[in-house]
């Protein structure tokens, strides 16, 4: 969340719960929203970090607020992270840990492991069909993240398709 | 309660002949497919699957074994029998397409209706329907030559519901198709199905598996496993985010 709220104050100065309601508009159903407790306590950090600053804010007849915005620093932060290649995903899958230490533990059979698992990735499958289809069809960026997840867990079916083959 | 099944094979075995070698592709398959069900078939590349469904369609003769549709032997039809009932009841995608070439896209489809007695203007109507959920009303009039891939895919799948069959075979009929053309398949298999259509289908593809009421695997000629989709659902059901995890 630190870079999301970094790049929402590149654009303009403005109070915690602001950030709050831009997040929500731009994921949309995509993304879990952020609590305001969350986003507070991002913001902290980050003021901590001389990223962002706050200035106090005077409002007639409520506490003041506190806006936010960007420092150099936090520009240059931001910079960083938008020019660098992001991780590509890495393989540390429980289950393959499981289905190569399963024949050590004497109990469980491989070809029963992986059929529960390929069952279960479909049931995943058919949710995402589902959610895709509940989902608004403007809602690009909640599309964008379903089909991601889709074509992640084809390849993860793929993966298994060759464990089963090639195992013992 | 008393409706046979619409498939069930008895340790169905097709051996082919690779210049004297014997090649082994379906070793023993008892499949059993109610009224209505959509089966899916996964597996590794070489382990049976199109050949399964060309035995089930008539299209390849078994090398033994026993094959029931709808109650009746069918192992044993002569080749004309065998295309009496996929011109009535059975539709037939096939991996590599076979369309007509000579023939332009609508009446490829058009043909398999006509041939199982439907009037012109009811082939006609259910070509305008088919072409139309498939995105392909604009190329009814080209030739299968005209098409790209994902096209004569399409058009292979329409023309194999175009006689309304009570059964419906196919083998990756989403193997050359982008997401959204795969998306309008899947709209058209849910439709058939929930008309009570019954489908076997082959596919590599998970989104169309995951529409299957049951996943039959097969590895190596045998089929390894068979059952129902997973149910355990993530709860509670909410938004996307729920399922999808952005990373970072
Ligand atoms: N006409 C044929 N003559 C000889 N061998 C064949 C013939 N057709 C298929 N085979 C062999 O039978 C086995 C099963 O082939 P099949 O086409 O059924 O596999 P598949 O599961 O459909 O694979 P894919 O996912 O690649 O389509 C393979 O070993 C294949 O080489
Ligand atoms: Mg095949």
């Amino acid at each position: 969340m630190r870079q999301s709220l970094l790049a929402l104050l590149a654009k303009e100065p403005a109070h915690g719960y602001e950030l709050k309601q831009a997040l929500e508009q731009i994921f949309g159903r995509a993304y879990p929203p952020p609590n305001i407790g969350q986003i507070y306590v991002t913001l902290g950090r980050l003021e901590k970090d001389g990223l962002v600053r706050a200035v106090d804010v005077e409002q007639s007849n409520r506490p003041n607020k506190k806006v936010y915005y960007l420092t150099a620093a936090g520009r240059d932060a931001l910079d960083i992270w938008v020019d660098e290649p992001s991780e590509g995903p890495r393989v540390r899958d429980e289950f393959f840990m499981k289905l190569v230490l399963a024949p050590m533990t004497g109990i469980a059979d491989r070809m029963a492991l992986i059929n529960r698992q390929r069952r279960h990735y479909l049931g995943l499958m058919r949710d995402l069909n589902e959610l895709a289809d509940r989902t608004d069809r403007e809602d690009y960026v909640a599309l964008l993240l379903i089909e991601g997840a889709m074509l992640h867990l084809q390849a993860d079916l793929d993966w298994l398709e060759r464990c089963q083959e090639d195992l013992p | 309660m008393s409706e046979p099944p619409v498939v069930r094979t008895v340790n169905l075995v097709k051996i082919y002949q690779n210049g004297g070698v014997p090649v082994p592709a379906v070793r023993g398959v008892d499949l059993v497919v109610e009224p209505g069900q959509f089966v899916a078939i996964t597996g590794p590349s070489g382990s049976g699957k199109s050949t399964l469904v060309h035995m089930l369609g008539g299209l390849d003769p078994r090398t033994s074994g026993e094959i029931w549709l709808d109650g009746k032997r069918a192992d044993t039809m002569s080749e004309s029998a065998w295309a009496l009932l996929r011109r009535r009841k059975i539709g037939f995608v096939f991996q590599f397409f076979n369309l007509v070439a000579n023939m332009t896209v609508a009446d490829n489809v058009e043909l398999p209706a006509l041939l199982a007695g439907a009037s012109a203007r009811d082939a006609r109507e259910r070509r305008e329907h088919l072409l139309g959920a498939l995105g392909l009303t604009g190329r009814a009039d080209a030739s299968p030559a005209q098409l790209a891939g994902g096209e004569q895919q399409r058009v292979a799948l329409a023309r194999a519901l175009s006689n309304k069959p009570s059964l419906l075979l196919a083998d990756e009929p989403t193997g050359n198709l982008d997401s959204r053309n795969t998306r309008d398949v899947l709209r058209l298999l849910g439709e058939v199905h929930r008309d009570g259509q019954t489908i076997v289908l082959v596919t590599h593809d998970a989104r169309v598996a995951s529409m299957a009421d049951r996943v039959v695997t097969l590895l190596d000629g045998e089929i390894v496993d068979d059952g129902a989709l997973g149910t355990a659902r993530r709860r509670p059901r909410g938004t996307a985010g729920d399922v999808v995890e952005l990373r970072g």
